[in-house]
């Protein structure tokens, strides 16, 4: 009642002021102090792909995106997400920063010099090895993806910030080394774990299954990337290209 | 350092189940490579190692279930360890087949405003090259790389809006993917696509209802065509050698007033061949022309061969929802054979030609009128299965009958366009049966009564045995050859599915999907 | 359940149910013991003890234990529920707020209860139901708009329903109910939308209230001094997790969550009694006999939601009536259960809050442990290092059996202000950065909290475990395994794949002189047998 006849009586502008404490205190942690993404998305953009309209806003706000890491928020009143709302529309009015460098050229990079398809699929090409990179541009700051590329140990996904009760596939691409029983080793990224078995997909892209009783060793490398540092490979203006490109990459329809 | 040895590792990924090897389906039996086994659609696996002496120590290895409260109808398909399925309403999920584990998942929201006669279910993908291919409730083809499941692309087929949606599994021929329809209970005009599979351009289209001034349009009175459904909802067969596609197609709209569309209605209630290349008409044989019982023809069709009339030829074999076995030859389209396979009311026989020799007074009226089979046939979507083995042809059928009503026809997009209704007949208990049928008569070989009409299909196996799964949840198995139940497990939901059979290491394993489940079978170590 | 045909089946089921005793006295459940074919209560006893003297499947032949039969349930919710065996008939509570009765030797139903729901029900972790309750012809259910059903064992028809609270201001009912002697004694929940909490008792011929005790004092009463000001109103301590029951003692035992808002305590200085709080109630008036708080003050949402356990041990060479219980706040406690004296506490998991507990059994707590607005890590987390699956004991090899969570929280504060029906938990939690958290199954000396053995978990788990005298314990993971450990050593020595994360806890039962296992999985009830 009371916060109701608040809203009323709050403008535009103080709901907004509600809405960044709330923000703040809730989704700065992965949407950034001002929004501009970090581990979460970039919501400082004008259009946001999965919230075109309020109402759909109001949904992603209160029940997440399945499949994701972005949670619900079941604390939240009705009125709470509506001063959220607010200020992420606030904060989609001001003008992104201009993204240095040639995105073309960062695209020939992307294809060649950088052989990044080697381990990153975008629109459904490409290995497997790493993240996805169809929708980057969108779930990343400018200012992550360079780090990514020049360092990417620094961004080694830490995917336990939002409790879900349990995660059919575990989304953080962790490094495993494994001996099995006969001998074999193997180096790969986690594709799924249990108590008892393990999916780790090798370089060639190959998934294998492990019951865990047919291993010798098992080794996940916390904090390890297989994805090799593009700094002295690639020139800082090259970097700056292909962080151009990445930047455009905003997924499909 | 480590590096540069790993990307040059990375770059060789292949090509993972080319045209070739779902043409040479039955020489990997541990792998199911298209939604019926192999191209002419026996659902039939060369697995031997379940068999009719040991199907008793079947026991479930392990199961998947789904978050939607939809049912599970899909077929999985199973390419070296990897099972592929699709789940309600559009989505996808691979699985190891050693512990039934995740691999990946893509996931469709569903937009508002998709409808569709029935539940929001899928039947099952297709799989090309190093591509996953699904066809959605909003009726989109979808392509998915093969290792991660994210999109390749993604091509819209028709217009939800007007009711149109894809539940079937689709083909995968050479280089394309053939795709059908549903809608039929909308007024849509009903075809069958085919669509590069490497880019989603559309290669082909085929109106399975002719257009002004195309031939088979004046068998519709007036404008009728417009709305005259003929839809294309059940995954059809391929003959390499021939190079055509043979596809069903279903009912005319509006269902069951015939009033509005008086003509045969070509090519609804139909067996096409069609050129795969062109999607050209070569052939085609009309089961019920001017049908007002919605007896959809969208059965799986069976190619085989065989000795009829003194002759050895290339088949179809057709058991149709109007409660009559076909068997015609897949060269010319002429018909062979026909005989009933379930209790019918409503034709004296076939004439020479295969037409229906109408009884009178079997057409829906105002008041209702009985007659059997029911709406849903003698059989409906579900597999048959041919076994090589046993050379009989396993259909399960539904006996039941019904009281069908004619109504007013209106078409309005969007909504149904049936004119009028059925109801089961008070005072009756259907049933239903799995039967054998000689393939190249129709003669009943045996037997096995249900408790109920089933939903779900057949398939039979190397080690003479019929699976099949009922309403009330049991999944089981006979013998091939004398229909005799050997084994049957309780799984809790209705099974509405195809079962299907594959290697996982070497041992083989059944699967079954069942409510909202995919269970998988295995011999229980001795 | 799918729906299915009824007409011919309904007449066929309703003669096979009228031939089944399905009668369950209070001396019967009181006497569990000697029927171990049966599963009268939520857990096994009144004890608490989620055991079964079954033997049949053992640790040399549980490697052929093989799927029965399934029953699905066609309904996404977490399906949380412990099912009853009663005289061939398998009795389980489907979420949302559902009951079905399944013929036990082909896992098929014989009837089913459906309510149907208000929209504006509010539960705050999920539309579940954990089980039913039963006594004499009667199956009793808790639903989510709050209200206690009881339905006619036999058909599933309605005898009674009696409102136990307004769902409007998010009470809802999710726990199993226990039928005590005459009356069927069950807890409210809504402990994050700042209810006051309380357990009632029920007559169980009637429905009529019979008692009920607030676990958050009234003004004037003993206790309500420990809230400051009029924070006592919504301060929460809800009853949602079902107890333990004392026979000789004539006690029931029962546990409550956390004070609210959750994560502030400005609002509510003291110690918040009985939040937080193991409660013994006498089961004929519901008086109070004595209380332990586990965590006075509590600002980590540590709710006491775990079934309580009840053993007769001994103490320092005496024997010694004793409760024992592993509690969210990661100790473990041993308690006699006469009077509540404090007797023992220890850590099963990681814990990074109190650098003990003094000779009372409260909590010595490290500085700069409180929620923070700019987040404080600490062990456990919010979730606790159990929660509400049960634990097991197995008097057998006297271990006490608790599956655990091991995974950190960065706590945060936020304002705290009350809004009718909505959360108010005043801040939020998110887990640590950069740390996989995970679980185990750990075997505890019951008199000593001494860890004797565990078994890694993959995540933090959601499911209880069952002993058996078949020298097991069974238990289920987030990754869809159910398995069997061995009660001794922790060894693996079964597993099955139900293909979806497990949120409830097993049971045991005789069908045709043989024994099964049963666990709902997914939104499936799976039962297991030797081949």
């Amino acid at each position: 009642m009371k916060s109701t006849l608040a809203a009323v009586l709050c403008s535009g502008l103080c709901l907004a002021q509600n809405g960044e404490r709330l923000f703040q205190g809730n989704c700065a942690l992965c949407h950034g102090p001002r929004g501009d993404g970090g581990k979460g998305t970039n919501l400082a953009q004008p259009r946001l792909p999965r919230a075109p309209d309020d109402e759909a806003l109001f949904r992603v706000i209160r029940q997440g995106i399945p499949g994701t890491e972005m949670p619900g928020t079941r604390h939240f009143s009705d009125d709470d997400i509506r001063e959220v709302i607010s200020f992420v529309r606030s904060l989609g009015q001001t003008t992104p920063p201009k993204v240095e460098g040639d995105a073309a050229h960062g695209a020939e990079l992307y294809r060649g010099k950088g052989n990044c398809a080697a381990c990153h699929t975008m629109g459904g090409r490409g290995g497997a090895m790493g993240p996805d990179l169809t929708e980057i541009g969108v779930r990343r700051s400018p200012g992550h993806i360079r780090t990514s590329i020049v360092d990417p140990e620094a961004w080694v996904p830490d995917n336990f910030l939002n409790y879900r009760w349990y995660s059919l596939i575990p989304d953080n691409f962790v490094q495993v080394r494994l001996v099995a029983r006969g001998g074999q080793r193997l180096t790969g990224v986690r594709i799924n774990e249990d108590p008892f078995s393990i999916q780790i997909r090798d370089a060639g892209d190959r998934v294998h299954s492990f019951w865990k009783t047919e291993l010798a060793e098992l080794h996940k490398d916390w904090g390890k990337s297989p994805m090799p540092s593009y700094r002295g490979v690639l020139t800082p203006g090259e970097i700056d290209d292909l962080v151009a490109y990445l930047v455009t990459l905003r997924g499909g329809s | 350092m480590k590096l540069v040895i790993f990307l040059l590792a990375a770059l060789s990924l292949n090509a993972q189940v080319p045209y070739d090897r779902i043409r040479g389906a039955d020489t990997e039996p541990g792998n199911w490579l298209t939604y019926s086994g192999n191209y002419s659609s026996h659902r039939f696996t060369r697995l031997n190692q379940i068999t009719a002496a040991n199907v008793r120590r079947l026991k479930p290895a392990w199961v998947y279930q789904i978050k939607a409260r939809e049912k599970v109808q899909t077929t999985p398909l199973v390419v070296d360890g990897i099972m592929y399925l699709t789940e309600p309403p559009s989505d996808v999920t691979a699985l190891d087949t050693r512990t039934g584990r995740p691999l990946w998942s893509y996931r469709r929201p569903m937009p508002k405003g998709v409808r569709g006669c029935c539940a929001q279910i899928n039947r099952g993908a297709a799989i090309l090259d190093d591509m996953v291919f699904l066809g959605t409730f909003d009726a989109h083809l979808v392509a998915l790389d093969i290792k991660t499941g994210l999109v390749r692309w993604d091509v819209t087929v028709a217009d939800y809006n007007v009711g149109h949606s894809i539940t079937v599994a689709p083909l995968a021929v050479k280089d394309k993917i053939v795709v059908g329809i549903a809608g039929g209970e909308y007024g849509v005009r009903g075809f069958l696509d085919a669509y590069d599979a490497k880019t989603g351009k559309r290669a082909w289209r085929f109106w399975t209802v002719p257009a002004a001034g195309e031939p088979g349009v004046e068998t519709w009175a007036g404008d009728s065509y417009k709305t005259g459904a003929a839809t294309t909802w059940v995954t059809g067969a391929y003959d390499p050698e021939q190079n055509l596609v043979f596809w069903g197609t279903g009912n005319p709209g509006p269902d069951w007033n015939g009033e509005a569309r008086k003509g045969d209605n070509l090519y609804s209630d139909s067996l096409l061949a069609l050129d795969a290349d062109t999607g050209q008409l070569k052939w085609y044989f009309q089961f019920t022309p001017h049908d007002v019982h919605d007896w959809d023809s969208t059965e799986v069709p069976v190619l085989a061969e065989g000795v009829v009339h003194g002759q050895k030829r290339k088949l179809v074999l057709f058991a149709n929802r109007n409660a009559f076995y076909y068997v015609l030859d897949r060269q010319s389209g002429k018909f062979l054979v026909g005989k009933q396979f379930a209790k019918q009311t409503w034709a004296k026989g076939l004439d020479d030609s295969g037409r229906p020799i109408r009884i009178p007074n079997t057409s829906p009226t105002v008041e209702g009128t009985k007659v059997y089979p029911s709406v849903p046939g003698a059989t409906n979507w579900f597999s048959p299965s041919y076994s090589p083995m046993a050379n009989l042809l396993y259909v399960a059928t539904r006996d039941e009958g019904g009281i069908y009503y004619m109504g007013e026809a209106e078409y309005r997009p969007g909504s149904q366009f049936n004119a009028g209704g059925f109801r089961p007949i008070p005072g009756e208990e259907p049933t239903g049966a799995i039967r054998a049928l000689k393939p190249n008569s129709g003669e009943l070989a045996w037997e096995f009564k249900l408790h109920t009409p089933p939903w779900a299909g057949v398939m039979s196996t190397a080690g003479g045995l019929v699976f099949g799964g009922t309403n009330e949840g049991d999944f089981f198995a006979l013998d091939a050859t004398s229909g005799k139940l050997l084994w049957r497990f309780q799984t809790g939901g209705p099974i509405t599915s195809n079962p299907m059979s594959y290697l996982s290491g070497s041992k083989q394993h059944v699967a079954i999907a069942s409510g909202s489940a995919v269970f998988t079978f295995a011999l229980e170590e001795q | 359940m799918w729906p299915h045909r009824t007409g011919r089946n309904a007449c066929v089921t309703v003669l096979l149910a009228a031939s089944l005793s399905g009668q369950v006295s209070y001396e019967r459940i009181r006497q569990a013991g000697r029927e171990p074919g049966q599963w009268l209560t939520y857990s096994g006893n009144y004890q608490g003890h989620r055991y079964s003297t079954l033997d049949q499947i053992n640790a040399a032949n549980v490697g052929r234990l093989k799927v029965a039969w399934m029953y699905q349930v066609n309904d996404p919710n977490k399906f949380e529920a412990t099912p009853l065996v009663i005289d061939g008939v398998m009795y389980v509570s489907e979420p949302p707020s559902n009951v079905a009765a399944l013929d036990l030797r082909t896992g098929r139903p014989l009837w089913r209860y459906e309510r149907p729901l208000p929209a504006g029900v509010r539960p705050c972790c999920g539309f579940v139901n954990r089980g039913v309750a039963a006594l004499d012809d009667q199956i009793f259910v808790g639903t989510l708009d709050a209200h206690l059903v009881a339905l006619d064992a036999r058909t599933g028809r309605v005898r009674w329903a009696t409102e136990v609270a307004d769902y409007r201001t998010a009470h809802s009912i999710t726990v199993a109910p226990l039928a005590v002697r005459d009356k069927v004694v069950v807890g409210v929940a809504g402990g994050e939308f700042g209810v006051r909490g309380f357990v009632d008792a029920y007559d169980a011929k009637t429905g009529k209230r019979a008692w009920r005790f607030w676990t958050v004092p009234g003004p004037g009463e003993e206790g309500n001094e420990t809230w400051a000001g009029d924070s006592w109103k919504n301060g929460a301590a809800a009853t949602w997790v079902t107890g333990a029951y004392d026979p000789e003692l004539n006690l029931v035992y029962w546990s409550t969550g956390n004070p609210g808002p959750d994560y502030n305590g400005d609002v509510r200085l003291g110690d918040n009694l009985y939040a937080c709080t193991l409660l013994a109630l006498d089961a004929d008036t519901g008086q109070r006999r004595w209380h332990f708080q586990f965590t006075p003050h509590d600002v980590h949402d540590w709710e006491a939601n775990q079934v309580p356990v009840l053993v007769d041990g001994a103490w320092q060479g005496q024997p010694r009536a004793l409760i024992v219980t592993a509690n969210r706040n990661a100790f473990y406690y041993v308690l006699d259960r006469r009077t509540g004296e404090f007797l023992l506490g220890t850590p099963y998991a990681k814990q990074t809050w109190a650098k003990g507990l003094d000779h009372r059994g409260r909590p010595i707590r490290l500085p700069n442990t409180e929620p923070t607005a700019q987040g404080t890590p600490l062990y456990p987390s919010l979730h606790g290092g159990t929660n509400w699956f049960s634990p097991s004991y197995s008097p057998k090899t006297s271990l006490f059996y608790v599956a655990v969570r091991e995974e950190g929280t960065l706590f945060y504060k936020g304002p705290a202000e009350y809004k009718p029906g909505a959360g108010y938990t005043a801040g939020s939690v998110r887990g640590l950065p950069g740390v996989e958290p995970t679980g185990y199954v750990r075997a505890l000396e019951v008199a000593t909290g001494k860890q004797r053995w565990e078994f890694p978990l993959q995540s933090p788990p959601w499911a209880g475990l069952l002993s058996t005298a078949g020298g097991l314990v069974f238990g289920s993971a987030n990754e869809g395994y159910f398995f069997a450990l061995d009660d001794a050593t922790g060894k693996p020595r079964w597993r099955f794949q139900t293909g979806s994360a497990v949120f409830s806890n097993p049971i045991s039962y005789l069908s045709d002189g043989r024994q099964h296992i049963a666990v709902a999985a997914g939104h499936s009830l799976i039962s297991f047998a030797l081949e």
